[in-house]
């Protein structure tokens, strides 16, 4: 049988699953899929538009694998709008060309509306639905703030809705003083009730977004020049350089119509419960549907729909009844989630509500008449809640429904009688279940793993916390002891040995193992204790029996290499060196025929140098003023640093003397791996602060905070922590960071898995509004560790009794080890083998 | 000759639970390098100080620890790790550091190859 041909009409997020979803199931074997999209870019995140300012480049929005469209038998055809569908040929009409199709599916989505409000179409009045939408909105208000002579840009956003207010905090990222008009009397209207609306505007206005409810729009003025100057309303005229139309979307229903395929009157191709329209072949999904009754303006709906006629196209049955609709936002900053009979529709429904104007809370549950059952709910200002309360819907809350709502209300139930069929991630529409299965049958153990084979949390990742609560309860149901323990001899976790030992005040290793664990240790948890006693500042790291806790790069400070030699690297705070320091570490290399290479961190890394040499060349290297680098410590490693405002015409910020004062604040700092920091002067980020632990970045009013990234084997982007934070701001949040990190992450754990175990939610709130209480804690620990510093290599060399362990031979202490044996290759030495039994020689030079 | 006890330095010279490498002379009158242990429970070792994995003279900078009831030292390159009274990596029984006979006399640790 040969091929049959699928046309997807429209390459959006639905789409994009619809493929995915295919080529998962092998349906390539029997179709060619032709996807038609009419955008330049493959699919891309929509509902992360806003995060478009932030990423600067917009490809780091593109959704899944793009691997996927290389697939045999896919094709993507960009920029290629479908502009006919003839059903009864079974063909469509692209750039002029008709293309033969078995099947179509109309994923064609919806587009904005634009009230009808005179003037709408003038320059300068934009829509929020795309990626070119987003960069012309942000190049216009660039523009204008350029040319209105030191006064920040001014914007108005139509619509207070989801959409609207995503448009707002896009204005007000790009330093336009921003107002909201919305026609109803409150935000947010389709998701929250008027008790929410209001905890909404306060928040919203706390953040200078001014708002106006109850208020329409009538005429947009212009100026001379043809651009937007005013938003006249029924309320005041609002002087303005750009007008955002943020009121709705309409289903884009145009190929359908002009089709002959049956539409609803409001908007929508009419579909049966698999998704089928009123002509033979010819299905649809996503926004363009009306489906189970309704439009669906929500991503979770439409992913269900890819997924239902994926099913029928290989043969199945399965049938689209409706989504939840469900959602838990960040909007401005704030915490937006409604669930559920959101607004207490149900007969005889009961609401429990809590609202506290000061802290900007405002939570209300919608329970059955007898109060027993969660129908639904609303959660601003604090949406943390919503996670464990949203697959509860239709079922009894189990305890008093104001535990959920009191800001110190009781610890929330566990996950462990959730039933199988609620759903944990409605943006995948997964259910507890298949969670449950994705362990016992698929057999995975890990998060990663089951996310992979579920697919729970790998699209707003809102609902992690949870799924990980359900897969360590079922590994532990089917008999799989969660070993999270150090080693053989410590069944404690390094973040609970780390509680143990800073409660206990203990500080010898035989009394920590004596008391908490068996045996005499390992190459583990020997440095863990040592490692954890240095973060506390109990001592020098070659202090008494501790000396045996050290790995040998701790223990003589310094790098092993392959010989069993060591390298050597001072500091070079934020990679900033006089002419002198150069030479001075020139020197010692000559002087002890060291090897020398730059570092990726911006200092210098000298080789060869032997165990009973390293004294010798700290003496002469701690003269020169230099410290010790730390390169072999799990530990504060390097600030990297572009030149910023010193010297470069672009930089906004001091970038150097910033990452100098970091890396000495930092420097000696031990943690559960090493840290690196970087520094960029402005938005070009020629530090590359984004694949660094903690990154920094200037902005034109401060800094913004980057955390999570690195390079290595799984390289991985820093994500956005706080931004616009003043030098004072950036230095406690960072300090607050690092040392809830030291104390809670996992032994080799790097930040970036750190903050994905923990959540950088739960991290933020830790840390900018001292959820826990410990904030003040936090900063007195960093202080101590600031007061404490001192180099240890310039400490050892003040006392004789520790230049024991330096040497080479306990009978010969200054004896070279006889059997190192050097070559010479590009002007340098190098160790003389093992040689590269084979490999590749590249002939350099002539030809 | 070579097969007799030979001093190599005091008891007190070795830090508990930490390595000392040693020059010494092999059993054919060759130049051989020795790891010595003393470990905190008073036990004394003596192995070979070059790992057999990497060529390198570096056994003697390992971590010393415990793998069940097996005491270990753990290669500082690339962490494999050797029972201690029969210089066997745990992974692989083939591969082993070689061992020496140690004994304190007088307060000196003496070496003697086998």
């Amino acid at each position: 049988m040969s091929k049959r041909t699928l046309a997807v009409v429209g390459a959006g997020m639905v789409a994009h699953r619809l493929v995915e979803a295919l080529v998962e199931r092998g349906a390539t074997t029997e179709w060619d899929i032709e996807v038609f999209g009419e955008e330049s870019r493959p699919p891309y995140d929509r509902v992360a538009l806003t995060s478009f300012f932030t990423l600067r480049d917009p490809d780091e929005l593109l959704l899944g694998d793009r691997g996927l469209w290389r697939t045999t038998g896919v094709r993507l055809h960009r920029s290629s709008p479908v502009d006919a569908i003839d059903p009864a040929a079974g063909t469509l009409t692209t750039h002029g060309r008709r293309v033969r199709y078995d099947a179509a599916v109309l994923a064609t989505g919806s587009s904005a509306t634009v009230p009808p409000v005179r003037g709408a179409d003038a320059e300068g009045c934009f829509v929020y639905r795309t990626v070119d939408d987003v960069a012309e909105l942000r190049a216009w208000v660039n523009e204008r703030s350029g040319r209105a002579g030191g006064r920040p840009a001014r914007g108005v956003v139509v619509g207070g809705g989801l959409l609207g207010l995503e448009a707002a905090g896009a204005l007000t990222q790009l330093g336009a003083e921003t107002t909201v008009v919305e026609l109803s009397d409150r935000l947010m209207p389709l998701q929250v009730d008027a008790g929410g609306g209001e905890a909404l505007r306060r928040l919203v206005e706390e953040l200078e977004v001014r708002v106006l409810t109850g208020t329409a729009s009538t005429e947009v003025v212009t100026g001379r020049n043809g651009r937007v100057k005013a938003l006249r309303t029924d309320g005041p005229t609002l002087d303005t350089d750009v007008v955002v139309f943020a009121t709705g979307v309409r289903p884009r229903d145009e190929l359908a119509r002009a089709a002959g395929l049956e539409v609803h009157e409001r908007g929508g191709v009419l579909a049966d419960e698999a998704c089928r329209t009123s002509a033979e072949g010819v299905y649809v999904i996503g926004e363009a549907a009306h489906v189970a009754g309704r439009t669906w303006g929500l991503v979770g709906p439409g992913y269900a729909m890819a997924e239902v006629v994926a099913d029928r196209l290989l043969g199945g049955d399965a049938r689209f009844e409706g989504a939840d609709p469900s959602t838990k936002l960040k909007l401005l900053g704030v915490d937006v989630a409604s669930f559920g009979d959101a607004f207490g529709r149900t007969d005889g429904s009961l609401e429990v509500v809590y609202s506290d104007p000061v802290a900007g809370l405002y939570k209300k549950l919608v329970m059955s008449d007898d109060a027993s059952e969660l129908l639904g709910g609303v959660l601003i200002g604090d949406a943390s809640a919503y996670t464990s309360l949203r697959p509860m819907v239709g079922r009894p809350l189990g305890v008093d429904p104001t535990a959920w709502l009191l800001p110190d209300g009781v610890e929330p139930p566990g996950s462990g009688d959730l039933p199988d069929d609620a759903v944990v991630c409605s943006c995948n529409n997964v259910a507890a279940g298949q969670i449950r299965s994705a362990v016992c049958d698929a057999g995975c153990t890990d998060l990663a793993g089951v996310k992979a084979c579920s697919r729970a949390g790998t699209s707003c990742g809102s609902c992690v916390p949870l799924v990980k609560r359900l897969m360590d309860a079922e590994l532990e149901a089917a008999g799989v002891t969660i070993d999270r323990g150090l080693c053989e001899h410590f069944s404690v976790t390094r973040a609970e040995l780390y509680e143990i030992v800073r409660i206990t005040g203990l500080t010898r290793f035989s009394e920590i193992i004596g008391r908490h664990g068996t045996g005499h240790g390992c190459d583990i948890c020997r440095p863990v204790v040592a490692s954890i006693l240095a973060s506390l500042g109990r001592g020098h790291v070659l202090d008494d029996e501790n000396a045996a806790l050290q790995d040998t790069n701790d223990h003589v400070m310094a790098n092993l290499q392959k010989d069993g030699t060591y390298s050597v690297v001072p500091r070079i705070p934020g990679g900033e060196i006089t002419p002198d320091g150069l030479i001075a570490i020139g020197e010692v290399a000559r002087a002890f025929g060291l090897y020398t290479k730059i570092t990726g961190g911006q200092r210098i890394d000298l080789f060869g140098a032997r165990i009973e040499q390293l004294p010798q060349i700290w003496e002469r290297l701690v003269d020169a003023g230099f410290e010790s680098g730390h390169a072999y410590g799990k530990a504060l490693r390097t600030v990297k640093s572009c030149v910023g405002s010193t010297w470069c015409r672009y930089g906004v910020q001091d970038s150097v003397g910033l990452a100098i004062a970091l890396e000495l604040r930092y420097r000696g700092l031990r943690s559960p791996h090493k840290i690196k920091l970087g520094v960029s002067g402005c938005a070009r980020e020629c530090a590359e602060a984004r694949s660094k632990d903690i990154g920094v970045i200037a902005s034109e009013k401060g800094w913004n905070l980057y955390v999570g990234g690195n390079g290595g084997f799984t390289p991985r982007h820093a994500q956005l922590f706080a931004e616009d934070l003043t030098t004072e701001e950036l230095v406690r949040t960072i300090d607050r960071i690092l040392q809830y990190y030291v104390r809670t992450a996992d032994r080799l754990q790097r930040t970036a898995p750190w903050l994905e175990e923990v959540g950088i939610e739960h991290v933020r709130e830790v840390v900018l509004e001292d959820s826990l209480g410990i904030g003040a804690e936090l900063d007195a620990m960093m202080a101590r560790h600031v007061e404490g510093y001192e180099d240890e290599w310039a400490a050892t060399l003040r006392d004789p009794a520790k230049l024991a362990v330096f040497a080479s031979y306990v009978n010969a202490p200054g004896t070279a080890d006889p059997d190192l044996a050097y070559l010479e290759e590009r002007g340098q030495r190098r160790p003389a083998g093992p040689v590269l039994v084979a490999g590749p020689s590249i002939p350099v030079g002539k030809p | 000759m070579s097969t007799t006890w030979q001093p190599v330095c005091p008891l007190d010279a070795l830090v508990p639970d930490r390595g000392a490498a040693a020059l010494v002379t092999g059993p054919g009158g060759e130049p051989a390098q020795v790891a010595l242990f003393r470990l905190s429970s008073g036990d004394l070792h003596a192995v070979g100080h070059r790992d057999p994995f990497s060529g390198a003279n570096v056994i003697a900078r390992g971590l010393v620890g415990s793998a069940g009831e097996v005491p270990v030292v753990i290669s500082p390159l690339h962490k494999q790790a050797f029972d201690l009274r029969s210089g066997a990596a745990l992974d692989d029984p083939e591969v082993s550091l070689g061992t020496w006979d140690v004994r304190v006399v007088d307060g000196q640790v003496e070496v003697r190859a086998r």
